[in-house]
């Protein structure tokens, strides 16, 4: 890159501009790009905080401290909260606003002005799930299953529009990214030369183009049934309840390539840049993710396997399960041959890479479990299940989300963190996280059921330390969120490039010029070739 | 159109052009962005409607009896109407795209002038269909009640409330767009009106013509499967 | 018969041997995979740590290798794939000469009726070993599942179709008390296992598996009144099982429907503005047509209409007297 910033007076985004209307009115990602973050940083505590009173009334067999229409909406606007205010947006919206045309040598995103109103989209969508909250909440659970979500007596449209207004937010950040990584690349980056954190954007900005419309079509019916009766998914009036299901998981399980292919776009570049070593099948990694968006549309039936489909449509949705396992296994395989031969430190974003590796592995191979049609009849609508997406969510997309937020922390804020605190905080959220999860697999495969405010005498010890575990992982992320915001308050300064990373991103100033880069740069060589670049580009500066 | 922008480079350099956003280096790139970007939007506004389409195709598989019946309640006169008036406006709006492209910004205004007028006739022509469907009782799912005298079928097999339902979900949707193509339409009537397009510079007319179409190609699937087929 | 393990409860039905391998033979491909990828990636950290090996190896080309990883793992998904869906198949389609209980799953009591009956035997079901079992299954108003572990069955119940599931269960759990007309024994749990509403946790049934003999025996003698229990202790046994207790409570306090505390003999209002006393003609008609007066605050929170054999009306309402 031909931008080498001497340190001084360069401007930088944070500064160059004051007050709180240049925030409100800003055009530039990367200020766009924090205001995401704070906003799902927020909602990823409110959720957090549901889960946590989830838990605690799981803690013991009967009433602990809520009833059970209490504890209904708990866990629903856990689910709720956490899938479409944290963790769809939280990647993209948070980290690829800030570093998409970074890594593009790109001025800004295609559209600014677009990415400003999917951000207040955003605001709009989360004020009407607040709204919901105020007015006697939902208690629908998060896949809003009809006839129930269309007879309870809880407000049920004011969350269901909250969540059609947020799929537009999601459409908009799909549509500004896949054209911007079109058209908006430096002279040089060709295709082959894009770091895999935009591969995986772009792979995702695809899913939330095709696939969130036909929630937003979804969630209309839904809502116009509520209000005017119209019976498309009542039985009643001739209606299907399970073309509901079909809808709803026709956008839902694409949706959860949404939420782990950032995840895994982040892990890319930490596992590089901590191996110093250039990331293993470099095509075959790219191709991975542009496979898993596609044939992730093809699966949707899987969630359904016992809910009145055909033999015939759960064969071929139980083969096409298994096919989408191949592209996660070859991006598993390559990470680990990424480290062979590599010369790897273990900084704080890398403990977090490699708990992605981890517990991402266990989440994906307990997906096999469902997918295999007679093991699922037995393992569907239990606590497996919530095991299993917990795995992949939690141990895949937020240890991303969160490494991600280690990694970059410098040159968003142009502070460092306190690493001791950082590998505390790992350390309980790794643990608490395990003890929480891993024993739901066995209640599940026991037979405990899911979305069970009680449950009998002889869950109670799982239960008990699932409960136990919560805590630890709970108060593993109050020591990180503490740790960032000391960071803010009285972090040492940052370096330009602490890890010595020759990613594209790094050769800006810290933090970066208002405009990225004073001059466009030409792009001479891939993302991760750490032998081409000179010592210069190498520097820990 | 690539070649005019390309030549207004090599005059103009690329810094300076009013409607060259700071972000981008060439009036080409910007021109890309924003076709691409359109083409996004309408691949997700297809999938929005497949989403009805889809609802449409299974419960006919499931009521063929009512999906006949039903479908000789709409007013294929009316329908085919509609369907010259959306086709027609598509031609004005290609138009209009054309005299942008042109330079000649008085017929680019007048044409987008015709366009709205055409959505505006769509829309009276839809009202009275829908007053016509209330009277008669013709309503989704509820409040599915005919009138008898209003209807031209006397038996509605079961399913048919189902029919209304789609019919008035998908119509309504379609309607809502026309709706906003009015707003957009408009918009870029004025933006014309101020002259902010030049022979350079058309790329919204081209844009909002494109999302005009759309709303077009639309209809001329509702409309055979609403109304013709049976 | 296999007894539980860590991971699996008990086989008790002919379906679940072969669930089980499945599920152990994913477990351990699974174990096996996991253990090697985390392997490799731990002995690298130590070996090539920046320590070991400042100077990274850059990667070259290595495309037979990836075509390898790439396609390898079919070579275990194919099969995982084929015997999931065979024995898929097995646990859809019941044999012909399976006994047929139809099931009505409802907001939140699952009511169990035996071939020819027509009144529901609620949140208790007694089915005969060594049989099949066929369940008929049909829901009153909104989705729920019919789950037993023990039996490794899943199916949901859907309003507007019917939905199926069948077993052929391996051993006894309960037996026939004759003299107390009653099965007993320790019974399996049967769940709902699709999100109903409030009290879908409690959506709760008992399953005894019985000897042949003892079924008939069953069926014989459960229309009969039990013999030799105050009318009242019945009548609380009753409310339990038809899962009056999910929408009303005894204490005074309103969950669904109004509390039966003090109920008997007070003025009630409802919601066309009339009022009359409670008496046991009033008892007995909210519970065989309860639209025929809504209770003034309640109304559409509709309580299911029962079907009841007098002497369980009578043991109602001699319990709901009772609760002064
Ligand atoms: C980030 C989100 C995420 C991700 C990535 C996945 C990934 C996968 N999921 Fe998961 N899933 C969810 C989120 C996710 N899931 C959620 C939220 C639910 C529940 C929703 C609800 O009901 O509320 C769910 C539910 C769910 C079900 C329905 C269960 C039920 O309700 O009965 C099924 C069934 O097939 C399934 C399967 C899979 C499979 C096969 C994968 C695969 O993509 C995994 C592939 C990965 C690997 C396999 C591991 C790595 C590979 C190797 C190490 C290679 C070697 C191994 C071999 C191939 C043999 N998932
Ligand atoms: C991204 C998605 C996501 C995330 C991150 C989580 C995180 C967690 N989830 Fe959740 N979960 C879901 C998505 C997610 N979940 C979904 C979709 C469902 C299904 C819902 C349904 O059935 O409809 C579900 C359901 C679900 C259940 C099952 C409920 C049931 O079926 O009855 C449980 C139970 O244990 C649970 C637990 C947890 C826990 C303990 C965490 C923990 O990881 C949470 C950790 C976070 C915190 C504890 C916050 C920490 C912060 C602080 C404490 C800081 C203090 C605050 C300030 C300083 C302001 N979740
Ligand atoms: C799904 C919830 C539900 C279940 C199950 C249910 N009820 Fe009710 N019940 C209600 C509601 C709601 C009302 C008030 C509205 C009405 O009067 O119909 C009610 C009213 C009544 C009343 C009149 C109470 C009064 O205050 O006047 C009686 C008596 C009654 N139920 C008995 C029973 C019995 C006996 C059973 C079990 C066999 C039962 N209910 C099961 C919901 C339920
Ligand atoms: Cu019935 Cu859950
Ligand atoms: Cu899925």
């Amino acid at each position: 890159m031909s931008t080498v910033a001497t340190a001084g007076e360069t401007p930088n985004y944070l500064t160059h501009e004051r007050g709180v209307k240049s925030w409100l009115y800003t055009l530039d990602h990367k200020r766009i790009g924090l205001m995401y973050l704070a906003a799902v940083t927020l909602s990823f505590l409110v959720g957090g905080i549901f889960a946590l009173l989830v838990r605690l009334e799981l803690a013991f067999p009967g009433e602990t401290i809520m009833g059970p229409d209490a504890y209904n909406k708990s866990f629903t606007l856990h689910g709720a909260m956490m899938v479409f205010l944290f963790i769809i947006p939280a990647i993209p919206g948070a980290l690829g606003n800030f570093f998409l045309p970074l890594m593009l040598g790109a001025k800004d995103v295609a559209f600014p002005r677009l990415n400003l109103m999917s951000f207040y989209v955003y605001c709009v969508g989360a004020v009407f799930l607040v709204y919901s909250i105020i007015t006697g909440a939902v208690d629908t659970g998060w896949t809003f299953y009809t006839p129930y979500s269309t007879s309870t007596s809880a407000s049920v449209i004011s969350t269901t529009l909250g969540v059609f207004i947020l799929g537009f937010s999601s459409i908009l950040t799909g549509v500004n990214f896949v054209t911007t990584i079109h058209t908006m690349r430096a002279p040089g980056l060709h295709w082959r030369r894009l770091p895999l954190f935009v591969w995986g954007q772009y792979a995702t900005s695809v899913v939330q183009v095709l696939a969130t419309p036909v929630l937003a079509v979804t969630l209309l019916l839904l809502t116009m049934e509520r209000a005017f009766s119209l019976g498309i998914f009542d039985p009643k009036f001739g209606g299907d309840p399970v073309l509901f299901q079909h809808f709803f998981w026709f956008y839902s399980h694409p949706a959860v390539y949404i939420m782990i292919l950032p995840g895994m776009a982040v892990v890319n570049e930490i596992i590089a840049t901590f191996s110093r070593r250039a990331i293993f099948g470099y095509m075959f990694v790219a191709m991975s993710s542009v496979s898993l968006a596609l044939v992730g549309f093809l699966v949707w039936g899987h969630h359904m396997f016992v809910a009145g489909m055909s033999e015939y449509s759960t064969m071929v949705f139980s083969a096409l399960t298994f096919l989408v396992a191949i592209p996660s296994g070859v991006k598993v395989f390559n990470w680990t041959a990424t480290l062979y031969k590599g010369s790897i430190s273990l900084d704080s974003p890398m403990l977090w890479g490699l708990a992605f590796l981890f517990l991402f592995t266990i989440g994906g191979l307990t997906g096999l479990f469902l997918g295999t049609l007679n093991v699922d009849v037995h393992l569907h609508d239990t606590y497996f299940v919530v095991a299993h997406f917990h795995y992949v969510m939690v141990g895949g997309t937020v240890m991303g989300f969160v490494g991600g937020l280690h990694y970059w922390w410098p040159k968003m804020t142009g502070k460092m963190y306190n690493e001791v605190a950082a590998r505390i905080g790992f350390a309980f959220v790794f643990i608490g996280f395990n003890v929480t999860f891993l024993t739901q697999f066995v209640l599940g495969s026991q037979g405990m059921p899911r979305r069970y405010w009680d449950y009998l005498e002889r869950f109670r010890p799982l239960h008990g330390f699932s409960s136990i575990g919560a805590l630890i992982l709970g108060i593993g992320f109050f020591i990180l969120f503490g740790m960032f915001i000391m960071s803010l308050v009285n972090g040492k300064k940052a370096p330009r490039n602490p890890w010595g990373s020759v990613g594209f991103e790094w050769a800006t100033t810290t933090p970066p010029h208002p405009h990225n880069f004073e001059t466009t740069p030409v792009i001479r060589r891939g993302p991760y070739d750490y032998h081409l670049a000179t010592a210069e580009e190498l520097a820990k500066t | 159109m690539s070649n005019s922008h390309s030549a207004n480079e090599e005059l103009h350099g690329h810094h300076g052009l009013p409607y060259l956003a700071h972000h981008f280096e060439t009036p080409i790139q910007q021109f890309d962005a924003a076709k691409l970007g359109m083409w996004l939007f309408l691949a997700q506004e297809l999938l929005f409607f497949s989403g009805l389409f889809v609802a449409y195709l299974v419960f006919r598989m499931w009521y063929p009896e009512a999906w006949s019946v039903c479908s000789h309640e709409l007013d294929w006169k009316m329908g085919t109407a509609n369907t010259l008036v959306l086709l027609f406006s598509s031609l004005t709006a290609v138009l209009a795209v054309r005299s942008a492209q042109l330079g000649e910004r008085k017929a680019t205004g007048n044409y987008i002038l015709v366009t709205i007028a055409c959505a505006f006739i769509f829309l009276v022509v839809k009202y009275f269909e829908y007053q016509h469907k209330f009277h008669a009782g013709l309503l989704p799912g509820h409040y599915f009640a005919p009138v008898a005298g209003h209807t031209i079928s006397s038996v509605f097999p079961p399913g048919s409330a189902a029919y209304f339902s789609v019919y008035f979900m998908a119509t309504g949707v379609h309607g809502l767009h026309v709706i906003i193509g009015i707003g957009v339409l408009f918009w870029i009537y004025l933006r014309n009106a101020k002259g902010e397009f030049t022979k350079d510079f058309w790329t919204p007319v081209d844009l909002v013509a494109l999302y005009w179409h759309l709303v077009d190609l639309i209809w001329i699937y509702l409309f055979p499967f609403l109304y013709l087929i049976d | 018969m296999k007894e539980a393990t860590v991971q699996l409860p008990r086989q008790m039905s002919t379906l679940a041997a072969s669930i089980d391998d499945m599920y152990y033979f994913i477990f351990w491909v699974s174990l096996f995979f996991f253990v090697a990828i985390i392997g490799v990636a731990v002995y690298c950290l130590f070996k090539y740590s920046a320590k070991n090996h400042p100077h990274a190896t850059p990667p070259g080309h290595h495309d037979v290798l990836e075509l390898f990883w790439t396609f390898a793992p079919l070579l275990l998904l194919i099969p995982m794939f084929h015997y999931g869906f065979k024995g898929y198949v097995k646990a859809m389609v019941a044999p012909d000469d399976a006994i047929e209980v139809r099931v009505r799953g409802k907001q939140w009591a699952w009511d169990f009726y035996y071939p020819g009956d027509t009144e529901a035997s609620p949140s208790e079901l007694v089915v005969p070993v060594g049989r099949p079992v066929k369940m008929v299954m049909s829901s009153q108003d909104v989705l729920h599942s019919f789950y037993i572990p023990e039996f490794r069955i899943k199916r949901d119940v859907v309003p507007g179709m019917y939905s199926s599931v069948w077993w052929t269960a391996l051993e006894t759990t309960s037996s026939y008390n004759a003299k107390e007309n009653k099965v007993v024994g320790e019974p399996l749990d049967q769940f709902c296992t699709e999100y109903c509403g409030t009290s879908h946790s409690q959506m709760l049934a008992k399953v005894h598996v019985v000897s042949e003999a003892d079924y008939q025996a069953f069926l014989s003698g459960k229309d009969r009144a039990p013999e030799g229990k105050p009318l009242e202790v019945v009548g609380a046994e009753l409310f339990k099982k038809n899962a009056c207790n999910t929408c009303h409570t005894v204490d005074g306090g309103a969950l669904v429907g109004p509390s039966f505390k003090g109920l008997f003999g007070k003025n009630e209002s409802f919601e066309d503005g009339s009022s009359n006393a409670v008496d046991e003609n009033y008892i007995r008609q909210s519970i065989l047509q309860p639209q025929a007066k809504i209770v003034k605050g309640f109304a559409g929170k509709n309580m299911p209409a029962f079907v009841l054999k007098d002497w369980k009306l009578d043991a109602l309402i001699a319990y709901i007297k009772s609760l002064k």
